[in-house]
């Protein structure tokens, strides 16, 4: 009688929902609106057959596992890489080769940018996120999650925001700030989503058989409330009609700006880090089959990164009109929150204390062990840049997208295909992966993919900042701003000869994630752990 | 008892870490953003500053449209080499009724703060259409579609609302007349057009002329040369003092 009744309801609100946004559809000021309503619509009518039919019950009863989930967030995670990375290889040509726009308006550089940021930040990252803290709570709580229900509606309301976030760039709908592009009403959808996602998260830890809450799970609910909270707070907008998708937000100029980048940087700090290093905290361990290494250091690492991160936010906007004192402030705590994050490293590099031979017989905990590498030499480089003197030379420069992808592709990338090789095999009960030789070759390719681009990066970065200020001994600049454009074409190859690579092995990635759900195992005599004495001789 | 077994109390308690993480994130934010809001010397005191024309508010979405913010920057810094390249330095008080702001954080192509007349009307329809016919280096996409683009305005009221009602000072008059000025900007020669009264409204330094060489229709070009060509022009800077006491900041 009840699951009628709850049936009868959530049939009404789907109903109500899809009759709105096909009444708003037709009354849209512009194209782009109309279209996301009608996406909207189709939606939640889908949504609907599926409670009418009777083919959204869940595979599972109410707590218990459902490991399709799980299983969805790994495969749409891998899809969300390979998609992320080769937009990302398509703008890379275009600043190589400026003619390569095929479809004009819709695939130039200023539309496509903000595409492959959110494909890979929010898409791939933000989709391993949600997977990933979904399987962990679970399993360091020894519960299901409070509701399946909810948690899929978590997910499938976060995979709607892609899609209306992706065709929105596309078809240019965008608020103009960045990693906060989606237009207001995506926005407002955002926050419904992440709401049920923090319940749902709270929740489970709630009704955990184990006393404590493992250390993991406190970086991932950071990462859920500070996002919220920047969420909300940057995306405050009046739009210019119920019915049009662009919209005003709610700050101006220097106001703005800062809140913007306090979003900006945080973006990195809890989206990029603080999630990342709950996914750190538990795959790690569990892959070396060793406990983390130091609890008191966890604890000092948590509260002190998550405290001093806030602050970081001024060092995007050095030398610019906003006031000195902001600036100076947004300095001293991003050099501070460099003892934090190396931390965090040292936790996690430690964690292999008398289990470093892995790094020669498994291939993903290579993989771990270089993404925490890089999060050490990105999170080394980040303070570094934002000391002012630094900053006057490599703000506005390549140096600055050298070093966010030494972050994402080193670290957030790294440590999320490490995640996605331990779990496959796992949740589709397979022995092993299909080839560890392939995760090998993603190792490599993946590797020798972001040297290129960091160091490409770092040359027409330096270079570039070099010659705008060169002047000769007259006091006249010496380089037009062309010339310095000109400058940077040979690096903009070798850039995107770099993600060219890091795309294959996210192909490689993906080949290997499907065979290892057909339930193929390829024979590979070399792969398997070598006896203790052969590896001692080597 | 030892900080670790108080510490223990947070380990076990959900509500308790949850609470406690979120106080912990607010302070940074606080204190750094909230006094931009009420601390006077945040913006410079300044002559010449006025909201956007509905025809430069209009070019300004599109600019936020395409996304020209990933390439390039309105904002310069007070170093030598910008200068001499760009102009005075920007202040805070240029960005006033900027929602949102677009300040950007890449130099692909140039900064341009300033870019408003430093080149013809014509330079840019051309440089737009194809950039590397006018700078061959240039690696910018071409927008010559915006040409052949009708500009469509019959909301722009709605945008001048809600601006106002985010803070920029348009009266209920400029609102009333929105769609008129559009017109009356890019289309001075038409009979409907009053270029008067748009000056009236929004000062002497509007310019009114077909942006787009073509007089017969409003097209997003003229919106977006519009606004190019207005860009960090509203400042007048022989009545600002960069080191007067209320300007030190």
């Amino acid at each position: 009688m009840r699951d009628q009744m709850n049936n009868a309801v959530k049939l009404f609100a789907l109903g109500a929902a899809a009759v709105l946004a096909a009444v708003a559809a037709g009354r849209g000021h512009d194209e782009l609106y109309s279209f996301h309503m009608i996406v909207f619509a189709a939606a939640a009518i889908i949504m609907f057959i599926r409670y009418l039919t009777g083919a959204a019950k869940p595979a599972v009863p109410e707590g218990e596992f459902d490991a399709s989930l799980i299983k969805a967030g790994v495969v749409m995670t891998t899809i969300w890489g390979v998609v992320g990375f080769l937009v990302g290889v398509i703008v890379a040509l275009q600043l190589a080769f400026p003619e390569f726009n095929p479809i004009p308006p819709w695939t130039g550089f200023g539309r496509l940018r903000p595409l492959h940021t959110s494909a890979v930040i929010f898409a791939f990252g933000g989709t391993a996120l949600i997977t990933t803290s979904f399987y962990v709570v679970q399993r360091t709580c020894r519960a299901a999650l409070i509701s399946n229900e909810a948690g899929w509606f978590v997910f499938l309301g976060y995979q709607l925001v892609i899609l209306l976030a992706a065709t929105g760039y596309v078809l240019g709908g965008t608020q103009g700030r960045e990693y906060a592009e989606p237009v207001w009403y995506v926005d407002l959808w955002l926050t419904i989503v992440w709401v049920v996602y923090l319940l749902v998260f709270m929740g489970t830890i709630m009704k955990r058989k184990e006393p404590h809450i493992y250390v993991a799970n406190w970086f991932y609910l950071a990462f859920i409330i500070t996002i919220a909270m920047l969420h909300v707070v940057n995306n405050l907008a009046v739009p210019a009609s119920i019915f049009s998708s662009e919209s005003y937000s709610l700050f101006a100029g220097v106001q703005d700006a800062l809140t913007q980048w306090w979003y900006g940087h945080n973006a990195v700090g809890f989206f990029l880090t603080a999630g990342f290093l709950g996914m750190m905290y538990y795959f790690i361990p569990k892959q070396a089959e060793r406990p983390v290494y130091s609890y008191r250091l966890s604890i000092v690492h948590f509260w002190s990164l998550i405290f001093l991160y806030i602050w970081a936010g001024p060092h995007h906007l050095h030398y610019t009109a906003l006031p000195d004192w902001a600036q100076t402030l947004g300095m001293v705590f991003s050099v501070m929150l460099w003892m934090p994050s190396w931390g965090g490293m040292i936790n996690g590099l430690m964690t292999l204390s008398g289990a470093w031979d892995k790094l020669r017989t498994d291939p993903i905990i290579r993989m771990m062990v270089a993404a925490v590498a890089f999060y050490g030499m990105s999170t080394f480089e980040g303070p570094l840049m934002s000391i002012k003197a630094v900053n006057s030379l490599s703000h506005y420069t390549d140096w600055t997208i050298g070093h966010v992808h030494s972050g994402a592709l080193g670290w957030v990338g790294m440590i999320t295909f490490g995640a996605v090789y331990y779990l496959t095999p796992i949740l589709w009960g397979r022995s092993r992966l299909y080839s560890l030789k392939l995760v090998n070759t993603h190792f490599w390719l993946a590797t020798l993919g972001i040297v290129l681009y960091a160091a490409s990066m770092w040359v027409s970065g330096i270079m570039q900042g070099l010659m705008w200020r060169e002047t000769n001994e007259l006091g006249f600049l010496v380089n037009s701003f062309a010339e310095t454009v000109d400058a940077m074409h040979p690096f903009y190859i070798i850039r995107a000869l770099g993600g060219v690579l890091y795309l294959a092995g996210g192909i490689v990635m993906a080949f290997n994630v499907f065979q290892t759900i057909r339930g193929r195992l390829r024979e590979e005599g070399g792969s398997a752990p070598a006896p203790a004495g052969t590896v001692a001789a080597e | 008892m030892s900080f670790w077994k108080k510490h223990k109390k947070v380990e076990t308690n959900v509500t308790l870490l949850t609470v406690l993480s979120l106080v912990v994130v607010s302070v940074g934010g606080l204190v750094e953003i909230a006094p931009l809001f009420y601390l006077e010397s945040t913006i410079e005191k300044v002559q010449g500053m006025r909201p956007y024309t509905p025809l430069e508010l209009a070019g300004r979405q599109i600019y936020i449209r395409e996304g020209c913010y990933t390439c390039h920057s309105q904002m310069v810094r007070p170093m030598r080499d910008e200068e001499e390249r760009y102009g005075h330095f920007s202040l805070a008080a240029e960005s006033m009724y900027d929602h949102p702001f677009q300040w950007g954080s890449k130099r692909t192509g140039p900064d341009l703060a300033r870019v408003g007349g430093r080149y013809s009307d014509e330079w840019h329809v051309q440089h737009l259409a194809d950039p590397r016919e006018v700078v061959p280096e240039s690696i910018m996409p071409a927008y010559g579609f915006l040409a052949d683009r009708h500009l469509h305005y019959d909301h722009a009221a709605s945008h001048l609302e809600a601006n106002a009602a985010v803070g920029v000072p348009y009266t209920a008059e400029m609102i009333a007349s929105a769609t008129l000025d559009v017109l009356s900007q890019a289309r001075p020669d038409s009979d409907l057009a009053d270029v008067d009264a748009l000056i009236e409204r929004y000062g002497d330094n509007v310019q009114a002329r077909a942006f787009d060489g073509d007089p017969t229709d409003v097209t997003e070009m003229d919106a977006l040369v519009a606004y190019l060509q207005m860009l960090g022009t509203l400042v007048d800077f022989s009545t600002y003092d960069p080191l007067a006491a209320e300007n030190l900041r």
